[in-house]
């Protein structure tokens, strides 16, 4: 019924600007169409300069509303990030300059030369004077620009430091796994063809490096301050794992590994506090469409403080001993089994 | 091959100068169905368009209620929709095909063969003084093979598994395996084959518009006195033909990928449990096809606007346009730069940071030339004599769209802030001002502008103004605050928001850019009703010249028959822009030049 009502509205709201349409054709026929003509042409130039003082108002409303819902009140959550916002902010005020003057110029000019009995346009085709100044201008503040933000990017892209703490982050529909070398700070290689539903990764554990290796879903821990390498699979679709508070992103792509690295400066539990959002955490959001429930393939990022840190990955187990624990009262064969039948009798009920 | 044109050219003059004589024995069918008159194909390809940019427009709104109102359901939808709104909620699947299908319907069918389609058919034989295109035939070919395309890209909206579904950039493996999503499935060969067609539609429209331009231009129409609609026209047609065969052939092997077991894009791939056998292939390698094609395409979409703007700004300021030779320049640089900066689309993927350093330098140059024409377009304003006609008030609004959209691609094209904003609502900010609506208020500059010379009627100026005012004002609102949603970080292509904590602080916003969006689709269709109603009732043109203009579509009678001018072709004696020189409003190019008269400077 509601939709009816709006379906309705719509049509008779329609209509009446059609009729309106109509009627002042004829009557600008009336009343001359020359007349009419000037009368419509002052009105759209007094329009468009509402346009432009609205619009200037607006800008600086929205601004007002939302510049504090973003994320840069809160500041980068890693030390390579505070360079993006550094590079973002010289870019806001540049171009912010350059907006106001050019629509400015546009609008006002628009108003100012609006038609007027007796007034002749000026026959001006071209000035190479002025158009050297507005190539030259521009370029040398691009210049700028492009020095400044290859800077910035050839330090956030270059190598990580050694000493820095190797995660391996895999994405799938639609989920993230991570894997911890142990001990002996080397991961363990996988393989696809190693592929089951229990070694999702494609662990090969005939190599050695993959005995102490540590997996986890969803939530990575990572300790504060120190530089995190990520060195990224995807095992199906493109992936990307994006990192909104840490001002990274990098594609998962099957068969091409990929890194990123960055040093974390805040923890969760601060930024709880810094934020007064007791619900914050950081959080990997999937920015490559990969499928129907891209929306939703969410990871955590734990940051916290070192001995945190140590104390959770002491508590975490290896991969190869919760995949082939090291029983010696039941052997595995019979545990599978039982298994299956627990499962089964609830169907039978 | 140019002297063979030009013989086919005069053969083709004389039997038409003869049908003028003896009138035209045309039926319905070789009249407005398999018609070979440029104008008449112009007008199929506008209508066409017309048709898609509804139906492209409608899928926004489907799909902007899932956003605005993510906790709301829609009862109506299910009876539209069927199981793909089961309980009056848009399925994932769903939404993402139709934000694939909007991308793809608007990028190619709507501001690709609907605009440049539409007045590079109808004014390049026009404007440049010839009775027709090259080849009428392939000209009609190639309205044919869009319709074809039409026609599969539509049947691929109804298959069981649903359209196309991986975004209009149809990266693979998602595009290329049916077990990684539903659209993915026979949909997303339909979408291939459409897009086939569609690209050889482009080919034949886009060489025959070169041909058409380099050898066919009337006695004294120079390359420097042809109108800034013309060039545009031409290096849109140039960057048509040298990057849709990349696509094409992109496509064609995403098609063996599909279904003949080849591994060009695929490699170590786990799917719905199933280990393929797939090795050595690079997902990459299509990005780099793609992008190829994708990044001209954008000025393929943006270029002819420009080309309309610049000319209708010229005519209703009555003033020439400043610095010809330096907006010719400036296209020319853009098409040229067109070609070296598809990789900025692929900062993020895991590119060689060195080599994405010179996609930096590549593209933030393009802002030179960009600058350039902004400059010049403020310069020809200053000190005009300015006429808001409806034609008018949108190539403004084109200007103002162009700077603001056009400083944001200042953000995205710096890397390392494209780390940032990268696949966020800013992209979707930056691309929709800029390529979207920029184009479109080129394409109603255009329509409003020449809808005179195409069925010697008017539109009506009441409903043209409200259709202006609603629309600057309602993109603005629309894209202007995502921004911000792209400054957090929001990912785009996300169907709900609500499980996320570093997300959900929009809501609200959501909700009001979708009212603003459905507002904004409302007064399309009101365009659309006026055109339509116009094209029949519309008030008659009585001037053969109506805006006073200096261009030769304006010589031809209010309603030109095939072959465009009933007698000799006019001579051209100068550039299209002199407007008030030597105190004169204006001096159309086929007026000889005077004794007494000034020399350009």
């Amino acid at each position: 019924m509601k939709e009816f009502l709006m379906i309705a509205l719509g049509v008779l709201i329609f209509v009446v600007i059609f009729q309106i349409a109509k009627a002042s054709e004829y009557v600008s026929v009336l009343k001359g169409e020359e007349k009419t003509r000037k009368q419509n042409n002052k009105i759209n130039a007094f329009m468009l300069i509402g346009l432009l003082v609205f619009g200037l108002i607006g800008v600086w409303y929205c601004n007002e509303l939302y510049y504090g819902k973003t994320l840069f009140p809160q500041g980068s959550a890693s030390v390579e990030g505070e360079q993006i916002d550094t590079m973002l902010y010289i870019t806001i005020a540049i171009t912010g300059v350059v907006f106001v003057i050019t629509q400015i110029l546009l609008f006002w000019f628009c108003f100012k030369y609006q038609e007027k009995d007796g007034q002749k346009a000026f026959y001006f085709p071209h000035n190479t004077k002025l158009e050297l100044i507005w190539t030259t201008v521009p370029a040398i503040f691009l210049t700028v620009l492009v020095v400044f933000g290859l800077k910035y990017w050839f330090k956030i892209t270059g190598d990580a430091p050694k000493d820095a703490i190797v995660v391996e982050v895999t994405g799938h529909q639609f989920a993230w796994e991570f894997r911890y070398p142990g001990a002996d700070k080397v991961l363990g290689k996988t393989n696809y063809k190693l592929y089951t539903a229990k070694n999702n990764l494609g662990v090969d554990f005939e190599d050695p490096a993959s005995l102490d290796d540590i997996h986890v879903n969803t939530t990575m821990h990572i300790p504060v301050g120190v530089p995190v390498k990520m060195v990224i699979h995807s095992q199906d679709v493109i992936h990307d794992v994006g990192l909104p508070h840490f001002r990274l992103k990098m594609d998962a792509v099957p068969g091409i590994p990929t890194t990123q690295w960055f040093t974390p400066k805040i923890t969760t539990a601060e930024m709880k506090k810094k934020t007064g959002n007791p619900e914050f955490n950081f959080e990997i959001a999937c920015d490559q469409l990969c499928g129907s429930s891209h929306y939703a393939m969410r990871g955590v990022i734990i940051v916290e403080t070192m001995e945190e840190y140590k104390k959770w990955l002491a508590e975490q187990k290896s991969e190869h001993s919760v995949l082939f624990p090291v029983t010696p009262v039941e052997p595995n064969v019979p545990d599978s089994a039982a298994k299956q039948i627990s499962q089964t009798v609830p169907v039978k009920k | 091959m140019s002297s063979a044109a030009t013989l086919q050219h005069a053969d083709v003059h004389g039997s038409h100068d003869a049908h003028h004589e003896h009138h035209h024995h045309e039926t319905f069918i070789t009249k407005y169905v398999f018609s070979q008159d440029h104008k008449m194909i112009a007008k199929q390809f506008l209508v066409t368009g017309i048709i898609w940019a509804i139906i492209g427009g409608l899928f926004s709104v489907v799909f902007r209620l899932q956003l605005g109102y993510p906790e709301s359901t829609f009862p109506w939808l299910e009876d539209l929709l069927g199981h793909w709104a089961a309980g009056g909620k848009l399925k994932p699947e769903f939404y993402y095909a139709l934000v694939t299908m909007h991308g793809t319907i608007l990028v190619f069918f709507v501001l690709t063969a609907g605009l440049s389609g539409t007045f590079a058919n109808f004014l390049i034989p026009l404007q440049i003084g010839a009775r027709d295109m090259a080849s009428p035939m392939l000209n009609m070919l190639s309205y044919w093979f869009f319709f074809l395309a039409s026609t599969i890209m539509f049947a691929s909206l109804f298959v069981q598994t649903g359209p196309a579904s991986g975004g209009w950039t149809i990266y693979p493996p998602l595009s290329a395996l049916g077990d990684a999503s539903s659209g993915s499935k026979i949909g997303m060969d339909l979408w291939l084959v459409s897009m086939a067609m569609f690209i050889v539609s482009s080919l034949l429209g886009g060489l025959n518009y070169i041909t058409t331009i380099l050898n066919m231009r009337t006695k004294g129409m120079s390359m420097t006195r042809l109108p800034l609609t013309i060039w545009a026209l031409f290096f849109t047609a140039v960057l048509g033909v040298l990057s849709f065969p990349v696509l094409l052939s992109g496509a064609i092997l995403l098609l063996f990928d599909r279904n003949l077991g080849t591994s060009f894009y695929l490699s170590d791939i786990v799917i719905a449990g199933k280990i393929l056998p797939n090795e050595g292939g690079s997902a990459i390698l299509f990005q780099h096809l793609f992008w190829f094609l994708g990044h001209p395409e954008v000025y393929i979409i943006l270029l002819p606007a420009m080309g309309m703007s610049s000319e209708i700004i010229s005519v209703n300021s009555r003033k020439p346009i400043f610095g010809y030779m330096a907006m010719v320049g400036s296209v020319f640089a853009i098409a040229i730069l067109a070609f070296l900066v598809w990789a900025h689309h692929m900062f993020v993927t895991g590119l060689n940071p060195f080599l994405g350093s010179v996609f930096v330098l590549l593209t933030l140059l393009i802002a030179v030339p960009s600058a350039i024409k902004v400059f010049n377009w403020l310069t020809t304003l200053w000190r005009a004599n300015i006429r808001f006609t409806p034609g008018m008030l949108f190539a403004i609004g084109f200007v103002s769209l162009f700077i603001s959209g056009g400083l944001t691609g200042i953000f995205l094209g710096n890397s390392a802030l494209d780390l940032h904003l990268h696949d966020t609502y800013f992209v979707v900010a930056h691309f929709h001002i800029v390529m979207g609506v920029a184009s479109f208020f080129g394409m109603f500059a255009g329509v409003y502008h020449w809808f005179p010379k195409m069925f010697g009627r008017y539109l009506n100026n009441t409903m043209a103004f409200i259709h202006f005012w609603v629309t600057i004002v309602g993109a603005y609102l629309i894209f202007w605050p995502m921004h911000y949603q792209g400054l957090s970080g929001m990912p785009r292509r996300y169907y709900d928001f609500s499980g996320w904590s570093s997300f959900n602080m929009f809501n609200g916003l959501n909700e009001f850019i979708s009212l603003v969006a459905m507002i904004v689709f409302a007064v399309q269709l009101l365009f659309v009703f006026n055109f339509f109603y116009s094209m029949f009732k519309g008030r008659k043109v009585t001037d053969s010249n109506p805006w006073g203009s200096n261009t030769l579509e304006w010589t031809t009678p209010i309603n030109p028959g095939h072959g465009n001018w009933p007698g000799e072709i006019p001579e051209v004696h100068r550039g299209a822009y002199d407007y008030a020189k030597d105190g004169k409003e204006f001096i159309p190019q086929n007026v000889p030049v005077g004794d007494d008269e000034s020399k350009a400077h």
